[in-house]
């Protein structure tokens, strides 16, 4: 019990939020990928590769927001080279999504050798008169930085979008049914192409996330499976943008209260605690993945107009 | 305009001729890459390719092809066997850690004791733990539907850190000096999986590469489940038509490839890595998807495209050395490979023609 009251339960609350943004952002991204009927488990190289050219750009320009900007490009363009090769070249999405990961892991610790060591410049921090000065609230919502806000805002527009506006509603079509979407005169392939596009900007965004704020410096490899934890979330959300906020949260946490427990020396070793994380990923997996119902009905399935 | 047109087969020749053809574009876009770096492009790649196998030292390097290749060549028989039915094994680099700590432990529990029992031990050990870490997805995919890819890969990292936690607690070395990692198997002759023929590289894991590439190819080609395999992969309808019964193939192919994995772990360190160290594993299980993809997923193929990467290893190692290229290049490189591969098939399965554009 003594090692459970030196947690400040505050503290924990406020780093909840910060560490669950990254796989927040790229889960946001996969699930739009998924609901147009693409299976991309390219997260993982998306993510580093948007870590490190937001970490160059941030530390080259010293604003964190052209980082940011540079990163969500740079995802974009590794997930351009994943619809080239789906799309057009109609190559297996599950081959072209490994090959997506170990080419962006290669590519980010080539681009990253002159970064590491080195820190970031600091992302501004909300700071409102009255709110951000509240004893608990204040701390917990109203004093991290804008990223966090915008991930949260994010979250509900792709809600909104995909349950109220017309382009959700096509997009969805595709996802569920590419030849019925197609012979209605839907552009599949185009739809699709944009619909990867954002993910890899989500997922851009999100590994900057972790290089920029969240760790704050490069290191190889440094998203550590985020990316793939970002794939079996869009799973325990069962395709909702709304339960992929409930479930980075969710994750958000297991992985703060297991590095407060690591520092609050725990007898257990370190490296079980880092377990942790992974293994809860697996036991979500296994509640959540009885009802395949709700998984877009083309999902990974390849797309040819001729046939 | 140029139009795809559904080709009725795939094309037996384009089969073979896209990976040539993919080793071929990779080359000419490392060098492109590697003049980028500032390095001489025409001696980048002939460090790499040519000088590891007939360069002025090549009498060093030629074993080391065996050494890296026999791993890698391991690994991919076993996800071949996956990726043919369907079946998606991405988390071999977590197998071939546990396989090669539970052989590794097998081994450590002896010290010091002699017998020759010792060894084949370990080679059970090995493949059984890495068959154990592949049943995992496979019994979760069929109890609650889980997905192989995401469990697979999970395992892979709770794996690092259980071998973190080894070298630095249970197994780690009481006559260490503090220094992590386990006793060292060179020094523990019942243990040591030793050259078998001094100078060729040749080692108990390169006899059991050759083994697993036999094996897998009298499967393939005359056995039923062989067929299964292939079938279930090919036209799963058919399949579950013709009596396939899929929970024993999931479970058969990822507990195979498990234990592949398992056994190239075990081999590597009691072998060429001689102890459990925090970072002995270089990412096999993971370079062995490449090779399992380059090789058609065909025995054969997957020899030759084993050689092929281990070639890259060797001469990346080489180019890291003299010419100060860095390692992450020659990764890029690797899993540039793997693209070029995916973006040519699409001749395999499909035939370009030139056509007018539609009128609407």
């Amino acid at each position: 019990m003594m090692i459970l009251s030196s947690i400040d339960p505050v503290l924990l609350l406020a780093s909840l939020m910060v560490a669950s943004t990254p796989i927040l952002l790229a889960a946001l991204g996969e699930l739009v990928v998924e609901r147009a009927g693409v299976l991309n488990l390219g997260v993982e190289g998306m993510m580093i590769t948007g870590a490190i050219c937001g970490f160059a750009m941030a530390v080259n320009t010293g604003s964190p927001l052209v980082g940011f900007i540079a990163a969500a490009a740079g995802g974009a363009v590794l997930a351009l080279l994943f619809a080239l090769l789906t799309q057009f070249a109609l190559a297996n999405q599950v081959a072209s999504g490994l090959a997506l990961t170990l080419f962006g892991l290669g590519l980010s610790s080539l681009l990253g050798q002159g970064y590491v060591g080195i820190k970031p410049p600091p992302t501004a921090r909300l700071d409102l008169p009255i709110l951000s000065d509240l004893p608990l609230v204040g701390r917990v919502l109203f004093s991290h930085d804008l990223m966090v806000y915008f991930a949260l805002a994010l979250v509900a527009l792709v809600w909104a979008l995909l349950k109220y506006t017309r382009a959700g509603l096509i997009l969805r079509a595709v996802g569920e049914n590419h030849e019925a979407a197609h012979a209605l005169g839907y552009k599949v392939v185009r739809i699709r192409i944009l619909a990867i596009l954002f993910g890899g900007a989500c997922a851009g965004l999100g590994g900057a996330y972790l290089s920029l704020v969240r760790v704050p410096q490069w290191t190889e490899g440094m998203t550590s499976g985020a990316g793939w934890i970002a794939l079996a979330l869009v799973v325990f959300a069962s395709w909702k943008a709304g339960r992929v906020l409930l479930g980075a949260w969710l994750f958000g946490g297991v992985s703060v209260l297991q590095l407060n427990l690591q520092a609050a020396g725990l007898a257990i070793p370190v490296e079980y605690l880092s377990m942790s994380p992974y293994l809860i990923t697996i036991l979500v997996l296994v509640i959540m993945s009885a009802d395949k119902s709700r998984a877009p009905a083309s999902l990974g399935r390849i797309f040819h107009a001729s046939q | 305009m140029l139009k795809l047109e559904k080709r009725p087969q795939p094309s037996r020749l384009w089969t073979w001729v896209t990976p040539i053809l993919a080793v071929v574009i990779t080359m000419l876009a490392g060098g492109a890459l590697f003049a980028a770096l500032g390095q001489d492009p025409v001696e980048a790649i002939s460090t790499i390719f040519w000088q590891p196998l007939f360069g002025e030292f090549a009498f060093y390097y030629r074993p080391q092809l065996l050494i890296k290749g026999a791993p890698l060549v391991l690994i991919a028989i076993g996800l071949s066997l996956g990726f043919r039915a369907g079946i998606w094994n991405i988390g071999a680099e977590g197998q071939y850690i546990v396989g090669a700590l539970a052989g590794a432990g097998v081994g450590l529990a002896f010290y010091p004791t002699e017998s020759w029992v010792i060894f084949p031990l370990m080679v059970l050990a090995g493949a059984i733990g890495g068959w154990v870490w592949g049943t995992i997805p496979a019994l979760l995919k069929l109890k609650f539907g889980t997905n192989e890819i995401l469990v697979s890969l999970m395992l892979v990292y709770v794996a690092e850190q259980l071998l973190a936690a080894m070298a630095l607690g249970l197994m780690k070395n009481p006559e260490g000096r503090g220094f992590p990692g386990s006793r060292n198997f060179r020094q523990y002759e019942s243990a040591h999986n030793a050259e078998l023929i001094t100078g060729t590289g040749m080692h108990w894991g390169v006899v059991a590469a050759m083994i697993a590439v036999i094996l897998a190819y009298v499967l393939l080609s005359r056995h039923i489940l062989g067929y299964h395999i292939r079938l279930a992969g090919q036209a799963p309808k058919a399949a579950r038509f013709a009596g396939v019964r899929s929970a024993r193939l999931i479970l058969f192919c990822l507990g195979t490839s498990g234990a592949l994995a398992g056994l190239a772990g075990m081999f590597e360190v009691s072998g060429p890595a001689g102890q459990v160290s925090i970072d002995f594993n270089v990412g096999y299980g993971f370079t062995a998807i490449i090779v399992a993809f380059l090789g058609r997923l065909h025995p054969l193929g997957i020899l030759l495209a084993g050689t092929l990467l281990a070639l890259t290893y060797i001469g990346g190692e080489l180019a890291q050395s003299n010419m100060g290229l860095p390692a992450a290049a020659i990764q890029l490189f690797q899993g540039m490979l793997l693209f070029f591969l995916l973006a040519v098939d699409v001749l395999t399965n499909f035939r370009v023609r030139l056509s007018r554009p539609e009128v609407a």
